[in-house]
């Protein structure tokens, strides 16, 4: 192994030696492709994350417990795992059996689980795409993959930004990192796209505004 | 203005036409045209296929015979790339091949960038689908350029040729490396042009067309092959064939 | 293993031994209509929506040139990178390992299997695996390896090999695919449901429910990753349909198999290649997952992970002046999609697991070219250029299938044609032999049948005639009414 790794990089040198210096990276690219409005950036990350069929929805925070609850009720989610560090009252009005993590549930358990109600760390206009970090309210990763239902919570204007470019010095890469554009998908029949395959087939968003 | 006509060996030898409507059409602009005879062939086909070596004599012939002309017009889309793109790798062997590249113009390029004409006056009425051959399309970046001309040529009906950007599949020894994939683009490119009820499939590459021809001819298609050149050299006192 | 305890379906043979040659195995492709069918259909579908994904973004140009210069200048340096990248991730927890080539890799992975004391493991589709033959290898040694992405579920089942880098299943069309999940899904875990259409959605559906038992049960992922960031440790996994994260995130113990090139130098790199990669490949502003891990963490996914890094050809590529670009690649399979050889010919005919125009300049660089396959395949390629204008890192595929040509011309096998080409150039380089044959040519042109004999000639006018000869070449005519 020891070996291997010396002849690799003795490769690697003895290969490159005589090559010249390439020029520097350009980064003359767009840090952004959207105008700098909270209210239009918020309009395109709800067309972009419909567009990939997520379900999204606009509430006003004391809205948001009445939302997920009537969410939860008709997709028919009778169990809900609760992440740590889930605010208390974004499930103060749903009926669903709150399953938590702790003592951590197993992947069986978690495949009896109906939904999972999060929050994110970002949110990207231009892509239509929420990012966990695992922080509060969010849990590890597997609870948001199992369940078939994912509920999202984005706190709109901070949590959103523009564009990819803007999004990544926001996220610790420490952390385990989940990037999410709509429901699973895939293109593997006749490169045709259809959703529904691993991940949860049905991604509810819910973007909340205002104070 | 005067300028050299770098006819290119397919056209010297087999469309020999091309070359003379290229010379009819210049010269009807006002374009003195030289025809210096020490040129053969570019050194494409041997270049293409990993053949270098053997390209090099003909790269510095070709460097030669065009010594002293501003201008060099070449009938043919792939042999201008070749010079374009490929000459300045030869510039240890053969002194002097980077400075012809940017001295030699693709027909349309010469008329349009040069020139500055795309009403040539000629005169062409027939129903004309025109194939963007590879390199003059991605090397060269011909553009709008040869559609321009063909638009402005009068009474022609140009007809959209759909899936005008893919590969006839010539691609030089390709053609013969590769017969059953060439003849399978060749047909699907073919099966476009028809489609369109075009009488003439145009193109600004006579290799391409050697190979589509060749096709149309074994088919017995009501659709023939032929060089722009040869319908901005058609002129309402002169119709070209 | 007895063919009776085996616990995934077989192998189609030995990975791609005796492959005929491009041309021969292309010439069957042409002549099968329903895979010609299937191809079509695929290719076109998405070559649309790629050209729309890209066109959204007005800065395409600049990211494609960011992207070639960030890989450019992380292969330059990549001894540097794989050891920033080697202490990153041990610092969070992660063991990295090295391998010179496939055999080796397969050896790592087999042992550390072996001591977490499981005998299956399930797989994100991987690029790197599928080259290291590593399932084969699994088996031989009693562990099943599963796939999971359904296009290569389809492939597995089918006991077929994989013909596109990002579709591996692109030559099946759904009826094929419901034909083969209904016959073998039952024989490896939880069988097709009773009546399975056609529909995508079903099939994707199916695939879902035959998996799902697999990742439940999972204690041992295997992965390839997209990306590596040096900086800071980080591998990348792109995917859509969450098999991906499935197989990241469930088990106990994760091993990624990751070629040296994948390295970028620093997080922020990543900016240009999620905006490149996912548009570049399915046509989609994001793909639905990317997942992100950087060694281990604490209660959430594989309490232990190891990298195994794999040369296996690379470092060969690497010292070629011309041919090292094709470590660029991120293996988007863009130039695949518009490529018109590939559409006709299909991804079989290249004889390896990196089919059309990319493989075309990569396996001859990671295998050498001594085998026919291997020297044929720099001659698959009509140089039209559409693969290089689609690269979202700007590897110039034809300038490399031109030089790796050069390369093939001086091997022996290519003696005969070398002759001829130093013939005709000669007469090419003497205007006044070169103007006799012409006229010779055109004397006798009445004579000049339309279908010829002689090998070169013959492949010629099996499907176009030859031109009629001119009265005269150009230069008479020149002499005559010019001079």
């Amino acid at each position: 192994m020891t070996d291997s790794r010396a002849r690799v990089l003795a490769r690697i040198r003895a290969a490159v030696a005589d090559a010249p210096e390439p020029p520097a990276a350009a980064r003359d690219y767009r840090t952004s492709h959207t105008a700098e409005d909270p209210a239009a950036l918020l309009d395109l990350l709800h067309e972009n994350l419909a567009d990939y069929r997520a379900h999204v929805h606009r509430t006003a925070p004391d809205g948001l417990a009445g939302l997920i609850a009537r969410l939860l009720a008709e997709r028919g989610a009778r169990t809900v795992v609760v992440p740590p560090g889930l605010p208390a009252d974004w499930l103060a009005a749903a009926e669903a059996v709150r399953r938590t993590d702790e003592p951590r549930l197993t992947p069986y358990e978690l495949d009896g689980v109906d939904a999972v109600v999060t929050g994110c760390a970002v949110a990207v206009a231009e892509t239509g795409t929420l990012v966990l970090d695992g922080g509060p309210g969010q849990g590890r990763r597997a609870l948001t993959l199992v369940p078939d239902l994912h509920l999202c919570v984005v706190r709109a204007p901070e949590q959103v930004v523009a564009s990819v470019p803007l999004a990544l010095p926001r996220l610790d890469p420490a952390r385990p990192l989940t990037w999410i554009s709509g429901p699973s998908a895939t293109s593997d029949i006749e490169l045709d796209r259809v959703e529904g395959v691993h991940g949860p087939r049905t991604l509810e968003v819910v973007l909340v505004t205002g104070r | 203005m005067r300028v050299a006509l770098f006819v290119t060996c397919v056209n010297d030898a087999v469309f020999p036409s091309t070359g003379v409507a290229t010379v009819r059409l210049l010269e009807r602009l006002g374009v003195e045209v030289d025809f210096p005879a020490a040129q053969t062939c570019c050194g494409q086909p041997q270049f293409n296929t990993g053949y270098r070596e053997e390209a090099v004599p003909l790269v510095r012939r070709t460097v030669r015979a065009f010594e002293g002309y501003d201008h060099v017009v070449v009938p043919s889309g792939s042999c201008a790339a070749m010079v374009r793109h490929h000459y300045g790798s030869f510039g240890a062997e053969v002194p002097g091949a980077a400075g012809l590249a940017p001295r030699v113009h693709e027909l349309t390029e010469f008329l349009v960038d040069v020139l500055g004409v795309t009403d040539v006056g000629a005169c062409f009425p027939h129903r004309v689908t025109y194939h963007p051959s590879c390199h003059g399309l991605r090397l060269l970046g011909l553009g709008e350029r040869p559609r321009r001309l063909l638009e402005s040529v009068k009474g022609l009906e140009l007809v959209e040729l759909p899936g005008a950007e893919e590969c006839c599949g010539f691609g030089g020894t390709f053609a013969v490396k590769n017969p059953d994939v060439s003849a399978a683009m060749g047909a699907d490119k073919i099966g476009n042009a028809l489609a369109t009820g075009a009488e003439v499939l145009c193109g600004a590459d006579n290799s391409c067309l050697l190979h589509l021809g060749g096709m149309l001819s074994r088919q017995g298609a009501p659709l023939r092959a032929l060089h722009l050149a040869e319908i901005l050299a058609s002129t309402e006192e002169e119709p070209w064939r | 293993m007895s063919g009776d305890e085996r616990t995934t379906p077989p192998g189609p043979g030995p990975a791609f031994v005796g492959m005929p040659a491009f041309p021969e195995a292309a010439r069957k492709a042409v002549g099968d209509a329903t895979l010609r069918a299937n191809l079509r259909h695929a290719t076109h579908t998405i070559r649309d929506k790629r050209a729309r994904a890209v066109a959204e973004l007005d800065d395409w140009a600049a990211l494609r040139e960011a992207g070639k210069r960030i890989k450019d200048e992380t292969l330059r340096h990549l001894d540097t990178y794989l050891l920033r990248l080697e202490e990153a991730v041990t610092a969070a927890g992660g063991t990295v390992h090295w391998a010179a080539d496939a055999a080796e890799a397969n050896r790592i992975v087999t042992e550390l299997v072996k001591a977490t004391g499981e005998s299956e493991v399930v797989k994100v589709k991987s690029m790197a695996t599928q080259e290291i033959g590593l399932n084969e290898h699994l088996e031989a040694e009693g562990i099943a390896a599963y796939e999971t992405d359904l296009a290569e579920l389809i492939v597995q089942l089918g006991r077929d090999r994989p013909s596109h880098i990002l579709v591996p299943a692109i030559h099946r069309n759904r009826g094929e695919i419901r034909d083969i999940f209904r016959e073998e899904m039952g024989s490896w875990g939880r069988p097709a449901p009773e009546g399975l259409a056609d529909s995508p959605a079903e099939l994707a559906e199916a695939a879902r429910l035959h998996l799902r038992e697999k990742f439940l049960r999972a204690k041992v992922g295997i992965s390839g990753a997209n990306f590596m960031v040096a900086e800071t440790g980080t591998l990348v996994v792109v995917e859509s349909e969450g098999n991906g994260r499935m197989c990241l995130t469930l088990p106990e113990t994760l091993i990624s198999v990751v070629g040296i090139e994948k390295v970028v130098p620093t997080w922020r790199d990543l900016e240009v290649f999620l905006q490149t990669l996912p548009r570049s490949s399915t046509a989609e502003r994001m793909n639905p997952y990317t997942s992100m891990w950087t060694g281990t963490t604490d209660d959430d996914g594989p309490r232990s992970f190891h990298l195994v890094l794999l040369d296996n050809g690379r470092t060969t590529a690497l010292a070629d002046e011309v041919g090292r670009q094709a470590l660029r690649c991120i293996r988007c399979s863009a130039c695949l999609n518009v490529c018109p050889v590939y559409e006709r010919a299909g991804g079989h005919a290249y004889g390896s697991v990196y089919p059309g125009p990319i493989g075309a300049i990569l396996i001859p660089q990671l295998r050498g070219t001594a085998s026919g396959v291997d020297a044929s395949l720099p001659y698959a390629s009509s140089l039209c250029g559409a693969c290089y204008e689609v690269c979202p890192v700007a590897i110039d595929i034809p300038e490399v299938l031109v030089h790796l040509r050069g390369k093939v011309a001086g091997q022996g096998g290519h003696r005969p044609e070398r002759a001829a080409v130093k013939a005709s150039a000669w007469v090419l380089d003497h205007p006044g032999v070169l103007a006799a044959g012409e006229r010779l040519a055109s004397r006798t042109r009445a004579l000049h049948p339309r279908r010829a004999p002689g090998p070169g000639i013959r492949r010629w006018t099996e499907s176009r005639d030859l031109p009629e000869m001119p009265a005269e070449p150009f230069r008479d005519w020149w002499r005559k009414n010019r001079t």
